[in-house]
């Protein structure tokens, strides 16, 4: 019995490939955008894991001082010499051109079982010792590995799979050459094995405060809010792929009730019956889900570089370019494949489950629609209030995105009946019984379409969305470089004695030399940078302010108050008037409150004489220097031939802007693909709303052809419909778009960054994309409008045959 | 002579012929009724008359329009100004009410007649119907929809192919009634394609055809 159903049900598929293909690839598309970003997702967070773990300390307890500066050897030999089992870390960034790559050191005498060591000689086939000999040995992967060979004056380097890209390791004797910092410790990993009895820490070294294994837990939390970003698009592929499926279960189940209805009559019960559509169903999910996963490592494999870059350059989070196939991947992909096509088959599933035996085919209620129409505004009116709701009990990024897509699924609920609105109307200004019908037959189109143009609606918002934020963005990010960066070079010494040598030069040959001097400190786990200028105009007339106080510069340079900036100001509450603890015992009142797009950081700004009061050791080798632009190409030439400067250590203020430009636009390279991405999805489900509802078309085309209109007018007047509606949808997401990108600008972005960008409106852009939706609407339409105008009439006469 | 169809052949590709030179002549006012087994080529006979598809030899003249030198514009012309059409699945035009589909061909071929319009509608008892969409009738009343839409712009010709094939006997009746009625009224030639002998008979004269041709 079950066989002979099997038979019965899977000849609608034979007889209708295309809806087949359709719902394939609906699957499909909805997994592969999925699954690529979480193939891009898991692969970052991979990296990070190993980044925390790229010494294998993972997992250790750290000692470092309270206000977050680097310690000296002898608190270290102090605790060596009372039984503390402890092992130095110096950490830094070493700078090769215009890379930056992280340097760790590690006291390997004290801790010689570092798994990171004993894995990475085991992989470059060399005794673990070596590393401590001289000249010592570099351990990198391989990329960076090829990279360091080239490089003079470097120790032999070993490359390395145990290692996260852009990190070096080395024994801590090799990083202080390697970063010039003798002597200096970042902080001391307390080893597994301790005595049983130990001198208390207090009694050792008061100064030092003992900090919990964090795992990868700090570059984690920094980069989840782009994670979180990334996922909301993938969900939004997601429910765009899934509306095609919707719509090509829903179309298949439908031409199947009759033969469902024969099949019980027939005998076969109906709990069989749903069992067996079921598991075609999920049959169908994983065949889709196979194909989306291809699509998905393809799109993952192409967007990762990018992605990495960014992670790189925003956050200082080392990711890995290349991809790697996960097991879990796999299986969450198929899992979400077989969900997703099983959410969007429930209601026809539902309806199919309740089908009376004797119901009719097809059969559908006039007035219906109407009814459709209220409860789907019903509905988007308690989404929207749900998600006004959710935002105000839990705010944040989690509730600025629970609100965020109440008001995409409320908006695309309402499509539908407000379109009906707006054909009614045209319907009813229409002059010629042409126009008169075409206006009639959209709204009569408009349940088979509806899918596909909430499809259009969501994607055409979310371009306008995150196109309207990112070029306010840069907009703003443009003219915040040209406030931040008024030096026309930035010079970088090697060391502190090269820098007071450097700035004794540039002094008589500049109009002004500005240090750049900045200490990290640990704020219960968190790092602020603290900054120290000497009082400049520069500063006064260009710094970007967002919140200010009388007299803000003048007490910041007599040493009164600190400027912070936007993320700290809104992550901690701190406004001017307020008082911040900079470091312990180290509180001023916030003078003013300044922009800092790209920095996921705290930072804070003092007059320097006050940095230097408590951070004496305050590195001295970054300077600003101010003179005429036409002026710095010869100065630059003169700094490389008086100093011992490595490559990239003079650098132009237009070469850095346009790194930063250039780091910016990398940032939004992702979320720019995943628009088109979603547009074509989009696109995508038009064409295959067109082509399912292709057969049910004909008993409607083939009277008004009858009736005297040629096949190629009749294709250019589908060709007009599809166009038409797409033009409406494309109308009413731009307002709907402008809500997304204030809701990311002022919700989201101040949640996940710390920051709030004014609003800019770009007109030229909306009419670029409402082309860009037209053509899309062409396009989906093309190909049955083809096929309508090539049609033999002898098709378009079954229609009116009498044995059909 | 209104019509004349001339040793006309059409074979469908992959199929074996359907017509093997069918002939037959209308004169303008009169009604022919087209009977024949199922599958004899009535109802394609009926559609090469009505240019809703090309012929593979012969000629068919229709008021002195010669068919095989159409292209689809023409075709499409000659079914909007000179011929109408009524099928026996109805086929109104589902996104239209009564009344547009009723004026709907008279427009699209520029001769609407208000008057006339009103007292088809009338005639044919349309006139509570007229706001409603075509799934909101029983068969009778698309069938009348049919009807009137197709007299609505006075054709030179009516092609009825079994316009009462799929109606209960007191429809069928009522609607042919009306149908007779309305073409004998407004001057206009009738082909219909039939099987019922009874219906035949109505008409002013029948012509059988069968293996593809018309028998003597």
């Amino acid at each position: 019995m079950i066989g002979a159903a099997l038979l019965a049900l899977g000849s609608h598929w034979r007889r209708h490939p295309v809806q087949l293909v359709t719902l394939l690839l609906g699957v499909a598309l909805a997994t592969g955008l999925w699954s690529a970003v979480q193939a891009i997702n898991g692969e970052a967070r991979a990296s990070y894991a190993q980044a925390a773990n790229q010494i294998g300390a993972g997992g250790l307890d750290r000692l470092r001082r309270a206000d977050g500066a680097a310690m000296g050897l002898e608190q270290y030999l102090a605790l060596r010499r009372t039984g503390w089992q402890v092992a130095a870390v110096l950490e830094g960034e070493m700078r090769l051109g215009l890379r930056a790559v992280a340097v760790t050191g590690i006291d390997l005498l004290a801790y010689p079982d570092l798994p990171a060591i004993a894995e990475s000689a085991a992989a470059a086939e060399i005794a673990p010792v070596e590393a401590l000999t001289a000249p010592g040995r570099l351990f990198a992967a391989p990329a960076l590995a090829l990279t360091l060979q080239g490089e003079p004056g470097l120790p032999p380097v070993a490359a390395t799979n145990a290692l996260p890209p852009d990190t070096v390791l080395t024994d801590i004797g090799t990083a202080e050459a390697l970063l010039n910092r003798p002597g200096q410790i970042s902080h001391l990993l307390v080893l597994p094995k301790q005595p049983l009895v130990r001198t208390p820490l207090a009694e050792i070294a008061p100064d030092l405060i003992r900090q919990p294994a964090s795992g990868a837990q700090d570059i984690a939390r920094l980069t989840d809010s782009f994670h979180l970003n990334l996922t909301a698009f993938g969900l939004l592929s997601f429910v765009v792929g899934l509306f095609i499926v919707h719509g090509a279960v829903g179309l298949a189940f439908e031409q199947r009730r009759g033969l469902i209805r024969t099949l019980r009559a027939l005998g076969l019960p109906l709990r069989l019956l749903t069992r067996l559509l079921l598991a075609e169903l999920c049959l169908l999910a994983l065949m889709g889900g196979a194909a989306g996963l291809v699509l998905g490592y393809l799109v993952a494999a192409a967007l990762l570089p990018d992605v990495a870059a960014t992670l790189r350059g925003l956050y200082g989070a080392p990711v890995s370019g290349a991809l790697e196939l996960r097991p879990v991947w796999l299986l969450s992909g198929l899992g979400m494949a077989v969900a997703g096509t099983l959410l969007a088959s429930a209601q026809a599933l539902w309806r199919l489950a309740r089908m009376p035996i004797l119901a009719a085919p097809g059969q559908r209620a006039w007035g219906s629609g109407r009814l459709r129409a209220r409860s789907q505004l019903l509905l988007a009116l308690v989404l929207l209030l749900g998600g006004l709701a959710g935002f105000a009990l839990s705010g944040g990024l989690i509730g600025g995105f629970v609100l965020l897509g109440a008001v995409l699924m409320a908006a695309a609920l309402a499509l539908p009946p407000t379109l009906s609105v707006l054909l009614t109307i045209g319907a009813a200004r229409a002059r010629g019984p042409v126009a008169e019908w075409l206006w009639s037959d959209m709204r009569a189109q408009l349940p088979g379409l509806s899918l596909a143009l909430m499809a259009l609606l969501l994607a055409l918002a979310a371009n306008i969305g995150v196109g309207t934020m990112v070029a306010s963005f840069r907009l703003t990010f443009d003219g915040w470089l040209d406030q931040r960066l008024t030096s026309t070079l930035y010079v970088t010494a090697r060391d502190d004695a090269q820098g007071a040598a450097l700035a004794d030069w540039l002094e008589p040959r500049a109009d002004a030399v500005l240090p750049i001097r900045s200490v990290e400190i640990d704020r219960a786990g968190t790092p602020l940078f603290v900054y120290g200028i000497v009082d400049h105009p520069s500063y006064r007339t260009h710094w970007p302010l967002i919140a200010r106080s009388a007299q803000d510069w003048d007490r910041v340079m007599r040493g009164e108050a600190a400027l912070i900036n936007e993320q700290m100001a809104r992550r901690e509450g701190l406004w001017p008037g307020d008082n911040v603890e900079l470091a312990p015992g180290w509180s001023l009142p916030v003078a003013a409150v300044y922009s800092d797009y790209g920095n996921p950081t705290g930072q804070a700004i003092v007059a320097l004489e006050r940095l230097l009061d408590r951070y004496p050791g305050t590195p001295n080798t970054r300077f600003g220097v101010h003179l005429a632009p036409e002026r710095a190409e010869g100065l630059a030439d003169e700094i490389d031939a008086t100093f011992d400067l490595p490559v990239g250590a003079v650098i132009r203020q237009e070469t850095l802007k346009a790194r930063s430009r250039a780091i910016f636009e990398k940032t939004f390279l992702v979320t720019g693909a995943l628009n088109i991405l979603t547009l074509g999805v989009a696109g995508f489900a038009i064409l295959t709303s067109l082509l399912t509802l292709w057969t049910q078309r004909l008993p409607q085309l083939a009277p008004v052809w009858a009736l005297g209109l040629t096949r190629a007018r009749l294709a250019r007047l589908e060709l007009a419909r599809a166009v038409a509606l797409a033009a409406m949808t494309a109308v009413l997401a731009l307002p709907l778009g402008l809500v997304l990108a204030w809701l990311l600008l002022a919700v989201i972005n101040v949640a996940a960054f710390g920051w709030r960008l004014p609003m800019y409106l770009f007109p030229l852009d909306w009419l670029r994309l409402i082309g860009l939706a037209l053509a899309t609407g062409a396009l989906a339409a093309a190909l049955p409008a083809l096929r309508l105008y090539r049609l033999p009439p002898a098709h378009l006469l079954r229609v009116f045959a009498n044995e059909r | 002579m209104l019509l004349t169809v001339d040793t006309v052949t059409k074979t469908y590709p992959g199929g074996r012929p359907v017509l093997r030179g069918a002939s037959i002549t209308l004169d303008r006012g009169q009604s022919l009724a087209l009977t024949g087994e199922s599958g004899s080529g009535k109802s394609t006979l009926l559609n090469l008359t009505g240019a809703l598809d090309g012929f593979d030899s012969g000629e068919i003249i229709l008021d002195g329009v010669a068919l095989s030198r159409l292209d689809d514009a023409g075709r499409a012309a000659l079914r909007r100004d000179r011929v109408a059409l009524v099928f026996q699945q109805f086929n109104l035009i589902p996104a239209l009410t009564v009344a547009q589909n009723l004026s709907f061909q008279a427009r699209l071929a520029g001769r609407l007649d208000a008057d006339w319009l009103k007292e088809i509608t009338a005639r044919l008892g349309l006139g509570d119907l007229t706001e409603r969409y075509p799934e909101q009738l029983s068969g009778g009343q698309q069938q009348r929809v049919a009807i009137g839409r197709a007299m609505a712009g006075r054709p030179k010709l009516l092609l009825a192919d079994e316009p009462t094939g799929n109606l209960d006997e007191t429809a069928a009746g009522t609607v042919l009634d009306l149908m007779l009625d309305l073409v004998r009224d407004s001057g206009t030639a009738l082909l219909l394609v039939t099987h019922s002998q009874a219906i035949a008979a109505r008409l002013d004269r029948r012509a059988h055809l069968t293996g593809g041709r018309v028998a003597a």
